[in-house]
């Protein structure tokens, strides 16, 4: 299977569209599907998804940008961090995006600028093997991300034990998307009809854990890969089972997704860390949403090495949406920084910095 | 900008950082005419010969690369940006930033390939420097170049003049060069090797000229920050709208499957032996043929027109049917392509 071109046949888009507006048409009131995934939203946009919906169809980002979510005094810590890099002889490894979101006060992008050694890199491995080749110097990893990425981080943790490399270690700002979703849920201005589910973050979790939300709240859940066509076909069958009434969990990622997922990567992630209540941007702080160290494995923790709950934090940007765009209940045009004070090239919010962010998909990609 | 900015590896994208790092402080102070219609090359009337000029200034890493090395780079980056103004390429300088440490033999290596994609493309290496910094100073080597062409008197080709219906034509596939330079830094090798692109487009233009003498209003090469750049660059400067079609975009299929994995959009990938050529309607099809019957214009497609609605921006007709903004590049996708 050619999954590259396959997935991105114009003639099954065709026939996608034509039950997309079919599925609509039968549908009493207009819905607003969530995607709650930041790949998603950028799949949607790039692919030009969005001019294609029904009017009485609306989709809506949500919270699933692991940059977009990280709380401000978890970057403002982040930052301060690398403001002690070369006095502390250290080395800060990120994942790229998180280089140019702006703190209360300066951003990790400045403080390279002005000689902190921060490394982007895609892998936490890479920043364990800058550890091991640098003895003399101390190497701290950012670690923001869903479920998808924390298992790797959480690996490289443990090796990090194993082999007792001790000039390691990690920023915990993790995030879990199931207490999101029914936090989410449970706040009063959040008028979701359905949701199409993250891939990569179901391939962890499992389609099994959907169930009580699509349960609980009537919600549609609906998991769906990350090509154009996938999204597309995500797209139908949440209409259809909207035009339906039937609140359940379907997988549409089979080729991915299984029921329980990954088990072997979430023990994983559950023996290194803990659930603990976490703060999101723009949604406050939410019960066990967050991950910390376990006491075993508390001496890779980042915040105590370096003392950074001390450090003096901000708070949000004065006028920035971010929270309200991430909840689904204001798209990013609504915001009046959006496109004028706040843009991709100086973005005041999270999702104007991300590549995964719903503001920076709209500026770059929105007619 | 504040007193305490500094210089973020972002100014180098070729993408919107760039340009404002180029108004706030050059065009402060470099105000030339010439220099302001923002093209490539400058064009001056020199005792009645129409002269083009352009600099360029290469820092590709790594030095050596699928398809070619720094050397080599220097000499094509130079010729094209001087034949995108219809002028024939003539001569060039080369300025050597070398760091203390660097091989004898890797000079030397890159000195011959520059000579040998000189001699390919006609253009005469006229006058040279060198300089050596210490170790730290500067990453192995630094070349830059000042190219000059001659043209005929006749054509007038420059950002400025895109007009409604023009055919937007693209010389071949994008994205090779972007993808050898990334593949080759991450030492991630494909079933199908992708090779960089690089090379002299001075002929190819000369093919096309002869085709259709009058009907080239613009020609631009999609360097740093790639089609997408350009295609924006060509809509502001002459305030019109383009739509171009995914469909017709060609792509090589590992380059493709390489842009799924380094999480690249092919648009914006840097391209250093390919053109993209405005042409009035009445002549695309002309102007097509003549490329395509150039071994480096052989998958040459047509991939949108000029619109008279959404001006200044670029709009793309996706595989799905849909439809999405085409945006300048934002941050750095991948610092030192060329």
């Amino acid at each position: 299977m050619k999954y590259l071109s396959e997935f991105r046949d114009p003639d099954a888009a065709k026939a996608l569209h034509k039950n997309i507006e079919l599925a609509a048409s039968k549908l009493s009131e207009p819905v607003k599907i969530m995607e709650i995934c930041g790949s998603h939203t950028v799949s949607i946009f790039k692919a030009g998804i969005k001019s294609l919906l029904p009017s009485n169809v609306t989709l809506v980002s949500g919270p699933g940008c692991p940059v977009c979510v990280t709380a401000m005094e978890d970057m403002d810590r982040m930052i301060a961090l690398s403001g002690m890099a070369q006095e502390k002889n250290l080395t800060i490894a990120t994942f790229g995006d998180m280089v140019r979101v702006p703190g209360s006060f300066t951003s990790l992008e400045k403080e390279r600028a002005k000689g902190a050694d921060v490394r982007v890199t895609a892998s936490p491995l890479d920043a364990l093997r800058w550890a091991q080749q640098n003895p003399d110097r101390e190497v701290t990893f950012l670690g923001v991300g869903f479920e998808t990425t924390s298992p790797t981080i959480a690996a490289t943790v443990a090796r990090a034990k194993d082999d007792n490399i001790s000039n390691f270690s990690v920023y915990p700002a993790f995030k879990l998307l199931p207490p999101a979703l029914a936090a989410l849920l449970n706040s009063d201005d959040v008028a979701i009809d359905a949701f199409i589910c993250p891939g990569h973050v179901s391939v962890m979790l499992g389609a099994d854990t959907y169930r009580p939300v699509a349960a609980k709240y009537g919600k549609p859940c609906v998991i769906a890969g990350f090509e154009p066509l996938d999204i597309m076909l995500g797209i139908s069958v949440a209409l259809n089972l909207l035009v339906n009434k039937q609140h359940e969990v379907y997988n549409t990622y089979k080729r991915a997704v299984t029921d329980e997922g990954n088990r072997t990567a979430m023990d994983l992630l559950m023996k290194i860390f803990r659930p603990v209540d976490a703060p999101w941007r723009g949604l406050g702080y939410i019960p066990d949403s967050g991950l910390d160290f376990r006491d075993s494995y508390a001496e890779f923790n980042a915040i105590t090495r370096y003392g950074l709950s001390e450090v003096e934090t901000g708070s949000d940007p004065p006028g920035c949406a971010c929270g309200d765009v991430l909840r689904g209940v204001m798209d990013p045009p609504q915001c009046h920084l959006f496109g004028n004070e706040c843009n991709p090239e100086s973005p005041i919010g999270s999702c104007m910095v991300s590549s995964e962010g719903s503001c920076a998909a709209w500026y770059r990609y929105s007619e | 900008m504040t007193t305490d900015d500094r210089i973020l590896i972002s100014h180098g994208s070729g993408g919107k950082k760039s340009q404002e790092l180029t108004e706030r402080i050059f065009l402060k102070y470099f105000n030339d005419p010439a220099l302001l219609l923002m093209n490539d090359q400058a064009v001056m009337d020199i005792d009645a010969k129409k002269i083009a000029i352009s600099t360029d200034t290469y820092t590709i890493d790594p030095i050596f690369f699928p398809g070619g090395n720094i050397g080599s780079l220097s000499v094509h980056g130079t010729v094209n940006d001087v034949a995108m103004s219809g002028a024939t390429p003539v001569a060039m300088s080369a300025g050597f930033i070398l760091e203390e440490g660097l091989m004898l033999s890797d000079l030397e290596k890159i000195a011959e390939s520059m000579s040998v994609a000189a001699g390919e493309a006609g253009v005469r290496i006229v006058t040279a420097d060198t300089k050596v910094v210490a170790r730290g100073a500067a990453d192995r080597i630094f070349i830059n170049t000042t190219g000059i062409g001659i043209l005929d008197g006749k054509t007038n080709i420059s950002g400025q003049a895109a007009k409604i219906g023009d055919r937007v034509i693209l010389s071949g596939t994008i994205g090779d060069h972007g993808i050898a330079i990334a593949s080759s830094r991450e030492g991630i090798e494909f079933s199908t090797p992708v090779v960089s692109d690089s090379a002299s487009l001075n002929y190819l233009v000369q093919t096309l000229l002869e085709a259709v003498p009058e009907g080239v209003h613009v020609m631009r090469d999609p360097t740093r920050g790639g089609l997408a750049t350009v295609l924006n660059e060509i809509a502001s400067q002459s305030s019109v709208g383009i739509l171009i079609e995914e469909a017709k975009i060609p792509l090589k299929e590992a380059v493709i499957g390489a842009c799924e994995l380094f999480g690249f959009d092919p648009l914006y990938l840097a391209n250093e032996g390919k053109m993209v050529a405005f042409v009035r309607e009445s002549d695309a099809e002309q102007a097509l043929e003549a490329l395509k019957s150039h071994p480096l214009g052989r998958d040459a497609m047509i991939i949108g027109e000029v619109v008279d609605n959404h001006p200044s921006k670029v709009v793309l007709a996706t595989l799905m049917g849909g439809r999405r903004l085409v945006d300048r590049l934002t941050g750095d996708m991948l610092p030192r392509i060329c």
